[in-house]
């Protein structure tokens, strides 16, 4: 098998519902017709090139900790550095430019809702610009993962 | 359901994922003093009690080619967004759907929806498929596509000392 469809077939097949089973790289392998050692490789390899985050769980919102997210209507002179001191908190996970007046979008993640806005009022006194709290009141559809096209 | 301060520990040793292993979750057991099966129980549970919404591959859609990303939003009355917001989940291309808090008057909308796609005129022939739901009709809305990446990572609820819940 070509190792662009291996790849397609990993990342498709176990993006949901990896295998809780003592030797899951070996279950993997079974279906792909790999060794366990040939899967791990494949793993670690699509780690190393940064396709692949991590194998491991997306965690439901409001569930084990608090977070929100938030946007700020930043001068675009002063755009990489308000976005350099975002990124630089280790409670945000997600830190965006996009179109619109609100231009930078963030997500800020915290073991309580207290630490959250902790994080929110000191990027407000670092930078001078108003912090946009969104907080989530109700999910719909949450992250089921992003299919692969066919190469 | 309550998550225990075991299974909070759990969750926290593999924010940065499973150990690349042949047997990772024996190994996690090591580091936490579990028992391989307890490792694989609580992890069950934590799915089964939808605290984990999804265990697997977790990947960085941009490498993929995923860089059409809009993240689209409307101003909808509170007692039709509940319906509107199962009506777009229901949409195979949107990968996120939630209602949020407004905060006018600077940000009027409270449903949002994530489209991440490969082409641009793809995802706005897809919000305009969105737009004409009825549950949608008249509704205020926006679309912000994104432009930079400057973070993206999973979340690490460990920042901070968890409080101890159970």
């Amino acid at each position: 098998m070509a190792a662009a469809d291996l790849v397609t077939r990993l990342i498709n097949g176990y993006q949901r519902d990896f295998p809780l089973t003592p030797r899951p790289f070996r279950d993997i392998g079974e279906s792909l017709g790999l060794r366990e050692n040939e899967v791990l490789s494949l793993v670690q390899d699509l780690r190393d090139q940064g396709a692949l985050a991590r194998v491991g769980a997306v965690v439901a919102p409001n569930t084990i900790g608090a977070s929100t997210l938030a946007a700020m209507a930043v001068p675009a002179q002063r755009l990489d550095a308000v976005a350099a001191i975002v990124s630089g908190y280790g409670e945000v996970n997600h830190n965006y430019e996009r179109e619109h007046d609100l231009n930078l979008w963030f997500v800020v993640a915290a073991a309580s809702a207290e630490a959250v806005a902790a994080v929110l009022r000191d990027i407000e006194a670092r930078t001078g610009l108003a912090v946009i709290d969104l907080p989530l009141i109700e999910a719909f559809h949450i992250d089921l993962g992003f299919p692969l096209p066919c190469p | 359901m309550p998550v225990s301060v075991t299974d909070r520990r759990l969750l926290t040793a593999i924010e940065d994922g499973l150990p690349l292993v042949p047997e990772p979750y024996a190994e996690l057991g090591r580091r936490l003093g579990l028992s391989e099966a307890e490792v694989i129980a609580r992890l069950q549970g934590l799915i089964a009690g939808g605290v984990i919404k999804r265990f697997g591959m977790v990947v960085r859609h941009r490498d993929l080619g995923y860089t059409a990303n809009a993240m689209a939003v409307w101003d909808v009355p509170d007692d039709r967004v509940g319906a509107a917001g199962r009506r777009l989940a229901e949409f195979p291309f949107v990968t996120l759907c939630y209602r949020r808090r407004r905060q006018p008057p600077v940000w009027p909308y409270n449903l949002f929806c994530m489209i991440h796609g490969t082409d641009r005129r793809v995802v706005c022939d897809q919000i305009a498929q969105i737009n004409s739901e009825p549950e949608l009709a008249h509704c205020p809305h926006a679309v912000l596509f994104s432009r930079r990446a400057f973070k993206q990572r999973g979340a690490r609820y460990s920042v901070r000392e968890a409080k101890e819940t159970a």
